[in-house]
């Protein structure tokens, strides 16, 4: 009822702003709310990161959007709109790339290094649903490519180096473009040991080394067909994670794509990519360096994806259209084995992950409307089908125990439909959206078998008759932009039914020796989730600029109760000279007390915080190579704090001193 | 095609059974068995069978066969009963045991099972004796087998708080697997040194624990209720992983008082009665 009521409200805007709509006007682009975060891209200095060889973690954290949650010093796990991995769409170049650990110890991001992205495009709600299904939002990483911009040899070195956690970085990039071909290749080697919290406390299992090589090729053969390839192969070995029972061995991927792209003349579509890609993750837990366990357990998990997608982009009068059919099959298991005291003993061994296969066909449309000058409106639909299945005969008579009734697979369709408007007058700009969307529940929601939870102690048993998770979810946002200041404020409110989390069965005994209880995933009525952030800039002077960010999110179920990883009101502010070839930016970072927790979930209240960073850069030439420096301080103060989102109360890095030397020929 | 293969196999199969030198009734007669030992008198062999081709202390499901010395051939109209029979150094006794019937859709053998509830040792030993009629006939042949001991509790012999005497035995999970598994349970009790009735209208709980990984439980067991058909009792067994389990059980009367086994807790670890299994 509730759905249909929504569906006539959307349909109700529909109409009323086409009835509003004017003379077409196909010179006029229409905008998009997306917000983007510039990583590795050839851009001005001033939009250059004071630290460009943070982690990714580190720089989409900036967004108002995005929080993280950290098990250690490596590996954060993005939370968009305060709604984690399951809830959220993570895809590189459009391909979807799904983590091998059934502890999401491996977020995608964790797979790429910064060396390979040129930006990382964050899309609140449904309208990121362009890849795949979401609730909260999307985040596409693009890669770094040279394209055919500046022929020749381009090369760059990176050094880095920071003295807490002592991690010393290493990358080189090398790209050549040619007539009709161009390659584009980086390295990246990161070593960290373990990182001292403030008051100088070590914090123990939080290192971490890690390789990165990535190549993009492309080949032109006629002046609008493109070919391109592109690799990357990410390895980490012997990574920390202090807050968790276990740390990580090896976390490997090798993510591989061919596009095709098309760029037709004289015609309406004005672009049309397709790209056929395979990744493949190696994920494997490791208990061997921890002083004390009460059992030693392998936990390797592996994860392959088989994905494909033609995109088509086009105008057709004031219509600005897109049109995204895709494809993935996704293969992920995930074992457990446990090693009993008595060596005569059998091994103790179960899936965790009983070889799910995964396949998702989708058609996403797009169409944005150029309204009168100012004004352009936005719809998106998607519909989707996705066929679940069990292929592991030992994995399903598991799960079996639980649902005898449990059939081998599974088919779900997914439906998401959105609306904008965005109006741009004299500097204001105001937008409002409603939408609808839904998502299958994950690997782990539907098949995890004994899944520990470090957390609030407990194990997790999936459930596959779970139903689809929908989300409502309205926008507005509003801002003002003059050459010296300006202000923007944008909140998204998401009501979602069925919204999935685990409940503790008493009858069940835990299998992770010192669990508190069993957790079986199942569906509240409803939970509501509010974001909304304020972002202000203002220049003082042509070279110094003040921006501020405030952000505020609310999630509660429909109990009343507090969700868990709701931030509590966090806020940033920095100061930032520039000149031409030197740039420096104090700034400050803090979060509000944490009243809203839930024991339920294993939070507890955090206190609040503020730490204070300091970062300079500056550039000159030597010869013809082209140096950077940038050396920062960051927690000056060496704060000894936690965050809301710090997996077990971990505290962050205390004071970091650390220095970027980038050379280019 | 398919008509090709199946008179190459029918080819096959003729020749093969000329070339050996005994009748083979079928092909299949013996799917799944393995020779455990012959037992001879004057006039026949009995053909011992079992799925490993031993026996070993527990339930026991065995087949056989009877071949006569004078024509080869084998019995098909045998009325079968067996005894089998602990030798100790200060006394004898005999064990639980089924009847022996003709094995259905085959055509000369014959099965039951036995619980040898203790193993063989250097002093003492088992003998198996089977008495039966061709036509009319009685004839008997005895000899010594062997019942070596399980590497896993697979029965157990008690005195509950009535004061008699039980044997169980388990059965199945023959082969266990991460499922939830059917299990099956023989209760008997002990009346006297030589007979071991089943009991009916009893109740085994279970417990299934794993000791190595803190007493670990698994949900949705289903204790076991005796079956009409069979006499044995029948319930489900869920294993949530590979490894040692210790399958706690407590035996309940008719009137559901307990005769013997303990309810598994924090402090109390193990039930005194228990079965295992390893996989």
């Amino acid at each position: 009822m509730k759905n249909i009521i929504f569906l006539l409200l959307l349909l109700f805007q529909t109409s009323t702003l086409l009835f509003a709509q004017e003379q077409a006007n196909d010179s006029l682009v229409p905008k998009n709310l997306n917000e983007v975060i510039v990583i590795g891209k050839k851009s001005q200095l001033y939009q250059k990161q004071l630290k460009p060889l943070a982690t990714i973690d580190e720089y989409l954290q900036q967004s108002g959007k995005v929080e993280m949650i950290k098990r250690g010093g490596y590996a954060w796990e993005p939370m968009i709109n305060s709604m984690a991995t399951e809830r959220t769409l993570i895809t590189i170049d459009g391909m979807r790339i799904f983590g091998a650990c059934t502890d999401k110890m491996d977020p995608i991001t964790s797979y790429v290094e910064v060396s390979n992205l040129s930006e990382a495009t964050i899309i609140s709600g449904q309208q990121g649903g362009n890849h795949g299904s979401t609730i909260g939002g999307a985040i596409d990483l693009k890669r770094n490519r040279s394209g055919f911009e500046s022929p020749g040899w381009d090369t760059s070195l990176n050094i880095g180096y920071e003295t807490n956690a002592n991690q010393k970085i290493l990358g080189t990039a090398i790209n050549y473009v040619g007539q009709s071909f161009y390659i584009d290749t980086d390295f990246m080697h990161r070593d960290a040991g373990n990182y001292t919290a403030g008051n100088n406390q070590e914090v123990m299992f939080s290192q971490f080394t890690k390789f990165n090589f990535s190549a993009t090729s492309g080949f032109k053969f006629t002046e609008n067909k493109l070919v391109e390839a592109s690799i990357i192969y990410d390895k980490a070995i012997d990574v920390g994670y202090p807050a968790l029972p276990m740390d990580v061995s090896l976390a490997k991927a090798l993510i591989t794509s061919l596009k095709y792209e098309y760029v037709p003349q004289d015609s309406s579509i004005k672009n049309w990519e397709t790209k056929v890609y395979y990744n493949t993750i190696t994920h494997r837990m490791d208990d061997t360096k921890r002083p004390s366990v009460p059992i030693h357990m392998d936990m390797p998990g592996w994860s392959d994806t088989y994905g494909f997608y033609s995109k088509a982009k086009g105008i057709f009068e004031n219509h600005h259209f897109v049109a995204d059919l895709n494809s993935f099959y996704n293969r992920s298991v995930a074992e457990m084995t446990m090693y009993p005291t008595d060596p005569n003993e059998s091994l103790m061994f179960m899936y965790t992950w009983p070889d799910v296969r995964t396949l998702y066909n989708g058609i996403f449309l797009e169409d944005n409307i150029v309204l009168k000058k100012h004004s352009s409106l936005k719809f998106t639909a998607s519909i989707a089908n996705q066929f679940n299945e069990v292929a592991s005969e030992l994995g399903l008579e598991s799960l079996q125990i639980f649902y005898p009734d449990m059939e081998k697979s599974k088919n779900r369709l997914l439906k998401s439909v959105s609306s904008n408007f965005l109006r741009n007058h004299n500097g204001f700009e105001y937008g409002f959206g409603l939408a609808y969307g839904e998502r299958a529940p994950s690997v782990s929601e539907a098949y995890g078998f004994y899944l520990f939870n470090s957390f609030d102690r407990y194990d997790y048993i999936g459930n596959p008759g779970l139903k689809n998770e929908k989300s409502a979810e309205a926008n507005v946002s509003l801002s003002y932009a003059t050459n010296k200041k300006s202000a923007r404020i944008s909140a998204s409110y998401f009501h979602i039914s069925d919204y999935i989390v685990g409940k503790p069965d008493a009858t069940l005994s835990p299998m992770t020796i010192g669990g508190s209880g069993v957790k079986i995933y199942t569906a509240l009525d409803y939970a509501i989730i509010f974001n909304a952030d304020l972002n202000l800039q203002y220049a003082i002077s042509s070279q110094l600029k003040w921006k501020g960010q405030l952000v505020y999110s609310y999630g509660k179920d429909n109990k009343k109760e507090n969700l868990p990883f709701i931030s509590p009101l966090r806020y940033s502010t920095a100061l930032n000279y520039n000149t031409q070839h030197f740039s420096s930016e104090i700034s400050v970072q803090g979060n509000a007390v944490q009243s809203q927790y839930n024991p339920f979930y294993g939070e507890d209240r955090t206190a609040e915080y503020a730490i204070l960073n300091l970062a300079s850069s500056y550039s000159f030439h030597v010869d013809s190579s082209k140096w950077n420096l940038r050396a920062g301080v960051e927690n000056i103060l060496d704060t000894y704090y936690s965050t809301f989102s710090d997996w077990n109360n971990i505290p962050r890095m205390g004071r970091n001193f650390f220095l970027n030397v980038t050379i280019s020929y | 095609m398919k008509y090709l293969r199946i008179i190459t196999l029918v080819v096959l199969s003729v020749f093969a059974s000329c070339s050996s030198e005994v009748d083979v009734p079928s092909a299949n007669e013996l799917d799944g068995l393995t020779k455990i030992q012959e037992i001879t008198n004057d006039t026949h062999t009995i053909e011992l069978f079992s799925a490993t081709g031993t026996l070993e202390q527990g339930h026991n499901a065995i087949s056989l066969r009877i071949k006569s010395k004078s024509t080869n051939d084998y019995v098909k109209n045998a009325a079968i009963t067996w005894s089998p029979l602990m030798n100790m150094t200060s006394m004898q006794h005999a064990s639980p045991y089924s009847g022996v019937v003709k094995t259905a859709a085959k055509e000369s053998l014959y099965n039951g099972y036995i619980v040898f509830q203790m193993a063989e040792n250097d002093m003492e030993h088992w003998t198996l004796t089977i008495n039966y009629t061709i036509d009319g006939v009685a004839y008997s042949a005895n000899s010594q087998i062997r019942v070596p001991a399980s590497a896993k509790r697979r029965v157990i012999s008690f005195t509950g708080t009535d004061g008699k005497k039980y044997v169980m035995a388990l059965i199945d999970p023959v082969t266990p697997k991460v499922a939830l598994n059917d299990i099956s349970v023989a209760v008997f009790r002990m009346e006297s040194m030589m007979l071991f009735p089943v009991v009916d209208n009893f109740k085994v709980k279970i417990d299934p624990r794993m000791p190595s990984m803190g007493n670990h439980s698994s949900p949705n067991n289903v204790d076991l209720l005796q079956s009409a058909s069979d006499e044995l009792y029948h319930g489900k067994l869920s294993l949530t992983m590979t490894g040692y389990w210790k399958i706690n059980l407590q035996l309940l009367n008719a009137s559901n008082e307990v005769l013997k086994g303990e309810t598994i807790t924090d402090d109390v670890k193990a039930s005194s009665i228990y079965f295992e299994i390893e996989f």
